[in-house]
């Protein structure tokens, strides 16, 4: 199926739900509300005609100052038996930046879902265990975000003094000391 | 003979890793044991991560190809590849029929290269030693085949949004086609020493089965995807470069082990010698650079100091900056050695990424690692690190 077509599908079962299609080179993203996709992604799932069994990627975007809501969740679903794919753009609004994990449908967004609240803040409510993966796990603030500091956090990050003496203390390790 | 009446039994949690030759050096797992079972294992990932996509957004579509180099550091050919031909679909630009050749011939000697790595380094986990050697005297060719290329031998950065840097030479191609000659011996070499030997099949047949169902829902992609039986090739579904234009055929697996694993791969590097002939063989003639390409392309340094338009060319693209994207959002995703990595790009229309999300195969796969570990031994967690094939500067970007 032809992700256009595939897409006024997904209008047509939710007329209400879905905000607007971005095509751009051939590619389709329905942008949906975040109330209803949990329904939205296991229909896709499940449903024969769509079939999508493999969730490729799992990320969040920041618009911040270009767009309201300010975040999106990206969903890119693939289905290997049909070979069609489609993307799928939940809403997610600054003031409350959580929406349904999806980790129920697809083990592989368990991961996916860790990394989008590690970067971004973004709360996967039902998630089976929502922690930071990449960052140490008494990080502040979400990186990817784009009003975090480039040059990261003005104050001194939690555990930085104890780094410092470790370099010192191992210093009596060196060669030629 | 009495039971033992004071005998205590704990469980015990044991740390693996960050620290250990078979954890990749900055993997971490804690075992949960009951004995020498693994009743739960998670792992820890995060301590080579260096803020790749952040990195990204502040730079221009050229500058981030460096960055793309240092993600699967085993075959940096195949990572640049995947995020020119994103950055192209984004652009709407077609690289020429030579570009795309050479691009097909660096990508599957880097998929000999990677995968040679990963045999010699997961025979060495289980316990073989002689392998080990082998494969690296067969991977440092293919270095030296790369350094003839571009003068760089891990961190190549040669193809070019648009092409490649530089044309082959005929002493390159020349001695690419000795290696295709000679590999497959060596490749019957390998199997020789392991296929049928009896420490190997032990520690691999029947360890760390996946379905195939829980394969695709796990996400899993590239060799540990169709060592379950999954047919899923991005070659064949979406080709790319001059992948329709070659014949080859994709190994799939019957039981999903480690086993199955080994034999995908071990047949995906012949498979890959067949396609690196056809392609030497039909090399095309022509420019190596689409038209439109160079507007957002650094000139040759050579042609800079020998042509005012270049040097114009280059002044305007360091001073005003690079051509403009359009508007819009790109998914790409190529067949790595490791698996499917996909380069999400979110343009606003400027000449640096909004937002670049790189899908990659190894995060993927060490999600999936509790699910092949719990239930097993110690020692078969080794050799399912080693058959999931990870590379943790991919992993943790």
């Amino acid at each position: 199926m032809e992700p256009a077509e595939i897409a006024a599908k997904i209008k047509e079962s939710y007329p209400d739900d879905v905000v607007s299609i971005r095509d751009f080179r051939g590619q389709c993203a329905i942008v949906v509300k975040k109330d209803n996709i949990l329904k939205i992604l296991t229909e896709l799932h499940n449903d024969p005609q769509f079939n999508f069994d493999f969730l490729k990627d799992l990320c969040g975007v920041d618009y911040l100052s270009k767009k309201i809501p300010r975040f999106e969740v990206i969903y890119q679903l693939y289905s290997i038996s049909h070979r069609h794919m489609i993307r799928i753009a939940a809403q997610v609004l600054e003031k409350s930046p959580s929406l349904e994990s999806c980790a129920g449908i697809w083990k592989t967004a368990n991961w996916h879902e860790r990394e989008c609240y590690d970067m971004y803040g973004i709360v996967f409510e039902n998630h089976p265990d929502l922690r930071r993966v990449l960052m140490p796990e008494d990080w502040e603030g979400y990186p990817l975000r784009k009003d975090y500091p480039l040059e990261g956090p003005e104050e001194e990050w939690r555990g930085f003094r104890e780094v410092l003496q470790k370099h010192e203390e191992y210093k009596k390790y060196e060669w030629n000391r | 003979m009495e039971p033992l009446k004071d005998l205590n039994t704990r469980e015990l949690v044991l740390n693996m890793g960050p620290q250990h030759p078979s954890t990749h050096g900055v993997l971490r797992l804690k075992l949960e044991l009951d004995g020498e079972t693994i009743k739960k294992c998670t792992p820890y990932v995060g301590y080579l991560h260096r803020g790749t996509e952040k990195l990204a957004e502040g730079m221009t579509y050229m500058q981030c190809m460096p960055l793309t180099d240092r993600l699967d550091y085993i075959s940096s050919m195949t990572n640049n590849v995947g995020y020119c031909l994103a950055v192209e679909r984004l652009f709407g630009i077609e690289a020429p029929i030579r570009a795309k050749y050479i691009r097909t011939i660096v990508s599957e000697v880097s998929r000999i290269s990677s995968h040679l790595l990963w045999l010699a380094t997961h025979a060495l986990d289980i316990g073989a030693m002689t392998v080990f050697l082998y494969a690296f005297r067969e991977r440092e060719f293919i270095m030296d085949l790369f350094e003839m290329l571009c003068g760089a031998r891990l961190t190549v950065s040669y193809p070019r949004i648009g092409g490649v840097k530089n044309d082959v030479t005929q002493e390159f191609i020349d001695k690419l086609y000795d290696f295709l000659l000679d590999f497959p011996s060596k490749i019957e070499q390998y199997e020789t020493l392991i296929n049928v030997n009896r420490i190997w099949l032990q520690r691999t047949v029947g360890v760390g089965i996946i379905s195939a169902a829980d394969a695709i829902n796990w996400g899993l992609s590239g060799a540990t995807l169709r060592g379950s039986g999954v047919n899923y090739d991005i070659r064949k579904h979406f080709p790319y470069d001059a992948y329709y234009q070659v014949e080859f055929a994709v190994p799939i697996g019957k039981n999903g082990d480690v086993y199955d694993r080994y034999l995908c791969r071990m047949e995906e590097m012949r498979q890959s010698v067949s396609i690196l002939k056809q392609c030497v063989e039909k090399l095309p003639t022509g420019p190596i650079m689409a038209p439109d390409a160079p507007k957002f392309t650094l000139p040759p340094k050579d042609r800079v100091l020998s042509e005012m338009e270049s040097l114009i060319h280059q002044f305007t693209l360091i001073t005003k900056g690079p051509m403009t994207a359009p508007k819009g959002e790109i998914y790409v995703a190529t067949e790595a050695p490791k698996g499917e990595l996909g380069f999400f790009i979110v343009s606003d229309g400027t000449g640096r990424p909004f937002r670049m999300r790189i899908r990659a195969p190894s995060f993927v796969h060490v999600s999936a690692l509790p699910s092949l570990c719990e239930g097993g031994l110690i020692a078969d967690a080794i050799a399912n690190i080693g058959s999931i094939d990870v590379v943790l500067g991919e992993c943790d970007r």
